[in-house]
């Protein structure tokens, strides 16, 4: 690999619990990524548009809020429409396991629920990552 | 409390011990660990003795509760008057669903209500703005106006049950539909009881529910301070939380010291407004976290009221013992419970609400088994308020006050929570006070460090957490959950759409330039905001027109 890896981390939705997507960030860079913080109240539009702005691989979004069916699929879905469906896309939080099938189903790589390392989240990226040289 | 040469015998007699018998015992078994501490980094001695509380002065350090500095606590006869109160974090759906789950809740035996608003009435957006797509009713009640409040509070006597709510950016407002709703029962405002959490420092260092920037946020807070003083004097009108302080990675000392950083911030901007410490001072109240350390969460609370008892006292010189006076809620750890086995949530907060009774809380709310995969069911929800019935009904640990007293250890602790949370707070002055040290992104990164610093301890192993990084089981998906009807959202849009074609929208107007008069100017705005929710003026109509006056804060991402 030439280049480190890519991370926008977002908090789609208005949901203000931000200690995984900081703890996730953390060690993503200590991991030796490159790693883009959103901030809070991120719309599904404006995540697309800093993923494609930053010109990232991966999207790991993290949502505690209850909206994922709602705004994960939706980062997928414009990603596709603006010609970045290539980059990995993952997710965070308190989502319930039944929920998981149709998230994956819709183009969301992995879901990464409470208890797991950041070593697993690392591990997945840098097995399904694609990183342009 | 004890003489020198006795401490000096006791000394003598603890190192004989240690050559004698310790020495021996390590070098057979060696202790698990060779360095002990709490997750505050406060080190945990093998014994304590005398020695570790020599210059403690009963009258001065201690005292009797009811009494200064108050770390036996707030009352003189605490819990064997009457139980804290029971107050269980509730709400989700719309106003029908959650009325129902109140109704449920007290008729189970809880004393208190706390309101859980959803995450667009917390930001200010009605259910129908096209950012709370998805969150209508998710993590807590859609409430866009008074329509939505009545039904919310229908069959509930105001003047007997005091309520807690949520809610801080748009405070003001919802206090203002609290008091509109109480009038329609027959109920003046000064019959009120209850509490608003109103807390905005902790919302840019922990939580993001902040709308509009610190100062125009400060003087929302300190209106409502003067307008309560005056008409609503039962009222708790700020619950300055170290709650969500903690749970977004702080220690324990890092949560009382940025707590009461907080605390005193809101206390000079009274000042500054004009007001009497006195006079706003007796009705702050406080909102506190219990991890699982259950000797550090004890000594924490002791520490806390000792420490702002001597704040009010000497820093901001009120004269009130009520001013001194720290009184808290607490809810148990939220980040502790697991996804994994969440039965065993069920221990954790058993042994979480026994501590917050042995540090003498006013309120409790226990959290549910399942809260780590969603909102909790009924089920669990009546579980988690049979704890605390159990612990106040059975135990025998609230039939005598500040029982863990006197622990050589627990005073030890005591004493160690209040010193190293000072420290912060000097550093905090020197940053030039809380919301100095926010701007500055000081507290943030101290609690961010402590997050990660938490979970490499956890990935190590060096930290257990019982079912999730040890004695793991494989397990099936849980079932049961509760899933909250999507088809809520709809039937608020259809409620607003009807009220909106209603109501009179000429005097909603009115109502509205009222509010922005208000804001621009100087006079308290709480009446406006009164007036605006009578007349049916929607929270998002309403914070529409404080966001034109005061604007939006913008977080400054720290990483």
């Amino acid at each position: 690999m030439d280049r480190p890896i890519r991370v926008l981390v977002a908090k789609p939705g208005l949901d203000g619990h931000d200690r995984g997507a900081k703890v996730i960030a953390r060690a993503f860079r200590d991991a030796g990524m490159e790693v883009i913080y959103t901030g809070l109240r991120q719309t599904p539009e404006q995540i697309v548009e800093a993923a494609i702005q930053e010109d990232v691989d991966v999207v790991a979004l993290s949502i505690l809020s209850g909206a994922h069916n709602t705004l994960l699929p939706k980062v997928v879905q414009l990603l596709k429409e603006r010609g970045a469906g290539d980059k990995l896309v993952i997710g965070g939080g308190v989502i319930p396991q039944e929920d998981i099938p149709y998230l994956k189903s819709q183009g969301i790589a992995e879901i990464f629920t409470p208890g797991t390392p950041t070593s697993e989240s690392i591990e997945f990226i840098k097995a399904h990552v694609r990183v342009e040289a | 409390m004890f003489d020198e040469d006795k401490v000096k015998e006791i000394k003598k007699a603890r190192e004989e011990w240690e050559e004698k018998f310790v020495q021996k015992t390590i070098s057979h078994f060696p202790e698990r660990k060779v360095r002990f501490q709490t997750d505050s980094g406060i080190e945990v001695k093998r014994i304590y003795t005398p020695e570790d509380i020599k210059d403690m002065d009963y009258m001065n350090d201690l005292g009797f509760p009811g009494e200064y500095p108050y770390t036996r606590g707030v009352q003189p006869t605490l819990y064997r008057g009457r139980f804290w109160t029971m107050r269980q974090y509730a709400g989700f759906g719309d106003a029908e669903e959650s009325n129902a789950r109140y109704k449920y809740l007290l008729s189970q035996g809880q004393t208190g209500l706390s309101i859980a608003f959803d995450l667009p009435t917390q930001i200010g957006y009605d259910s129908d703005h096209p950012l709370a797509e998805g969150e209508v009713g998710r993590v807590g009640v859609a409430i866009s106006s008074l329509a939505d409040m009545e039904i919310l509070f229908d069959g509930i006597p105001l003047d007997r049950v005091s309520t807690s709510m949520t809610i801080n950016a748009p405070a003001a407002i919802l206090l203002a539909m609290y008091i509109a709703v109480a009038e329609k029962q027959g109920v003046s405002m000064d019959k009120l009881d209850g509490t608003i959490q109103n807390d905005i420092l902790k919302e840019y260092v922990a939580r993001g529910t902040y709308i509009f920037p610190p100062g125009p946020s400060m003087r929302l807070i300190t209106d409502i301070f003067e307008f309560c003083s005056k008409n609503v004097p039962k009222w708790n009108t700020i619950s300055i939380s170290g709650y969500h302080i903690r749970e977004a990675g702080a220690t324990a000392v890092q949560e009382v010291a940025f707590t009461l950083a907080d605390g005193i911030a809101y206390v000079d901007a009274a000042i500054k407004a004009g007001l009497d410490v006195d006079e706003f001072a007796p009705r702050l109240s406080f909102f506190f976290n219990a991890h699982n350390n259950l000797f550090q969460e004890v000594a924490k609370f002791r520490a806390a009221r000792r420490l702002w008892a001597k704040i009010m006292r000497e820093r901001f010189n009120a004269k009130n013992p009520k001013s001194w006076q720290l009184r808290f809620h607490t809810q148990t750890g939220g980040s502790t419970l697991t996804a994994q086995q969440p039965d065993n949530n069920i221990v954790r907060v058993t042994l979480q609400a026994l501590e917050a009774v042995l540090g003498g809380t006013q309120s409790l709310h226990t959290n549910s088994r399942d809260e780590a995969l969603s909102l909790p069911t009924e089920d669990s929800v009546r579980i988690a308020l049979r704890t605390q019935q159990i612990i106040a009904y059975e135990s025998g640990v609230a039939d005598t006050v500040d029982p863990l007293a006197g622990s050589y250890y627990v005073e030890a602790l005591t004493d160690d929570i209040e010193k190293k949370a000072m420290e912060y707070i000097k550093k905090i002055d020197e940053l030039g006070g809380a919301p100095k040290a926010i701007e500055k992104g000081y507290i943030q990164r101290e609690i961010q460090d402590a997050a990660y610093e938490y979970q490499k301890a956890v990935e190590s192993g060096e930290i257990v957490v019982v079912g999730m990084n040890k004695f793991q089981i494989e397990e099936e998906p849980p079932k049961n959950i509760l899933r909250v009807n999507p088809a809520v959202a709809e039937k608020q849009k259809a409620r607003l759409a009807k009220l909106r074609r209603e109501r009179d929208n000429n005097r909603v107007k009115e109502v509205l330039a009222g509010v922005e008069k208000a804001a621009k100017g100087e006079e308290n705005i709480m009446p406006y905001l009164i007036d605006a929710v009578k007349s049916y003026a929607t929270l998002g109509e309403i914070c529409d027109v404080l966001r034109e006056v005061f604007g939006v804060y913008q977080e400054s991402v720290i990483l």
